[in-house]
């Protein structure tokens, strides 16, 4: 995380660190851990039209969860996409971070702040351009036509496919952070060397490139992947009502249907996956690739 | 350094045209002269951003977003600096799980997040109030907020603090003549980022704003699930445009690639 370690200004002061971080700690102990705590109780609770929120202790909104196809379908299809997302984030995003590298002044500060700008764009005007691209303007459809690439208009919005497009480029400056991070390590000497030795290029970007960008690509996938699960906004214009994600699916729980405990219970799944599949990645990661992390 | 080939650069094109198609197309069909969705064919028009004054929901929702924004950004940087320092320039038992600790929301999906808040602001009867969108927000930019100061703090040599001390410096003098003044730079800039986190958030608010209390963002979301039409497109130009400003501004501030990527080698 941080740089080189400094030495202890004043070693004296061992209350200092702990005087500094209290407020915090208090903040996060009151804002954080307390609501998420009460979350994950509210979860154990049961809900009926005519009686509200009733406090009672038991795993029936799990059940309830794991016993309808209805939400495994949901949590299926929003993992489905996550992963697709990040292979097609990993695919595109990649060799773009590689070639954006070669480049010269200035024309790789332009195209990075291009690849990169669009992370401070809000995610309801990206989603909305999607939105449009594939609807009314329908300048997808007609490029494709044109292509010759399909005879007949794609269905776009209101489907998975719109979505993963969507979604992969909102995420896509997340993947090409990573990357490009990875890149900034490799010394060019070594392709150089490589290259002075007589190896064609296609090997030199597969013996020398890909296995020091490779760790970039995987921690950027985690990323990707755990910011694709819980994507709310892009799945909910683009999916429309009906096709719904984790994240869409507590929200009407919560908002429309009022069902608060399932809602809560649907949301501790959610952050049980998310938080299961960041750790698990990354430990595997910093075992696999400890030198690179250091 | 070998030159990228045609293929390569063909990729590059293609890439970009991705990357920039959403964001052209809105702001294209924003100045349509045409009451429907369209591109602006016909001639252009700015009758949807003179449109946007006649929609107080809009305006008001901007101003909301905008003191949200400020306000969360600035109470977050009061407990983020004291903590970046200790973090930085200190090695104590704990600091790890601390690191941890304050990184913690990034994990936490903001839908989840928000049901969270939700449910507590209700039971502590700030539920839909500005001040619980505050604190909300608070939560969610610390992570953004810390990082950039923890980078400025680390980054600082010790030899000069030890100077100061040495020619008879108070703890409180070397602080603010020598600490804070080094600091300040990963200070602005992270304020900024935490500003502009908070000013986009939309997944975590949509949970717990309420119609008095409504950010920009969750305006547009619940407009945009309802209808797309160019007025919410004129909405969506005028952000992109504010964003590009912004840009700007943080490019001379602090560098646009050092913000987004992190301090590179080069």
């Amino acid at each position: 995380m941080t740089t080189a370690a400094t030495a202890p200004v004043r070693s004296r002061l061992p209350l200092m660190p702990y005087l500094l971080s209290a407020p915090a700690v208090l903040l996060y102990a009151v804002l954080l851990l307390v609501p998420l705590v009460a979350t994950a109780l509210l979860s154990l609770h049961s809900f009926s039209l005519y009686k509200g929120i009733e406090d009672v202790y038991d795993l029936a909104n799990y059940r309830d969860i794991f016993g309808d196809s209805y939400f495994y379908e949901i949590f299926a299809r929003t993992f489905r996409i996550a992963f697709l997302v990040t292979l097609l984030a990993a695919f595109i995003g990649a060799p773009e971070a590689y070639i954006l590298n070669r480049m010269r002044a200035p024309w790789r500060g332009i195209f990075l702040l291009v690849a990169l700008a669009p992370l401070l764009v809000s995610v309801i005007s990206r989603t909305l351009g999607w939105a449009l691209l594939f609807g009314s303007t329908g300048l997808v459809n007609q490029g494709l036509i044109g292509l010759g690439v399909t005879s007949a208009p794609l269905q776009f919005m209101y489907s998975e496919t719109g979505i993963v497009i969507a979604l992969t480029h909102v995420l896509m400056p997340f993947m090409m952070i990573s990357v490009w991070a990875s890149l900034q390590r490799l010394d060019p000497a070594i392709e150089h060397a490589a290259v002075s030795l007589g190896a064609p290029s296609l090997t030199v970007l597969r013996r020398i490139v890909l296995p020091q960008a490779l760790p970039g690509v995987l921690s950027g996938g985690i990323i990707t992947f755990a910011l694709a699960a819980s994507a709310f906004a892009t799945p909910a214009i683009i999916g429309g009502r009906r096709l719904k994600v984790a994240s869409t699916l507590a929200y009407d729980e919560f908002l429309n249907t009022l069902n608060w405990p399932l809602g809560a219970a649907i949301a501790v799944l959610l952050l049980i996956a998310n938080i299961v599949i960041i750790l698990g990645c990354n430990k595997l990661l910093e075992r696999r690739y400890a030198e690179v992390f250091r | 350094m070998s030159r990228n080939g045609p293929a390569a650069l063909l990729f590059h094109a293609l890439f970009v045209i991705f990357t920039l198609a959403p964001i052209v197309v809105v702001c294209a069909v924003a100045f349509t002269s045409l009451g429907y969705l369209s591109l602006p064919t016909q001639g252009l028009s700015l009758r949807w951003f003179r449109a946007i004054a006649g929609n107080p929901e809009f305006v008001d929702a901007f101003w909301e977003s905008l003191w949200l924004g400020l306000l969360s950004a600035s109470l977050a940087m009061i407990f983020a600096v004291p903590c970046a320092l200790a973090v930085a320039r200190y090695r104590f038992p704990g600091r790890a799980a601390l690191l941890g600790l304050l990184q913690s929301p990034l994990m936490i999906p903001p839908a989840v997040l928000g049901i969270a808040f939700l449910r507590f602001f209700t039971e502590i009867g700030l539920g839909g109030t500005f001040p619980g969108l505050v604190l909300s927000h608070v939560i969610i930019i610390m992570p953004f907020a810390l990082r950039l100061v923890v980078a400025a703090s680390s980054g600082m040599d010790p030899a000069i603090e030890h100077a100061a001390v040495s020619l008879g410096a108070s703890w409180w003098q070397s602080l603010r003549r020598i600490i804070l003044p080094l600091v300040l730079p990963g200070i602005a800039s992270g304020w900024v980022l935490a500003f502009i986190t908070s000013f986009d958030e939309v997944t975590m608010t949509v949970f717990i704003a309420s119609p008095r209390t409504t950010t920009l963002p969750v305006r547009l979301f619940l407009y945009v699930q309802d209808n797309i039409d160019p007025l919410v497109a004129a909405v969506s130009a005028a952000l992109i445009g504010l964003t590009f400003v912004a840009m700007l501004l943080l490019d001379r501030l602090y560098g646009l690639e050092r913000l987004l990527v992190g301090p590179g080698r080069g």
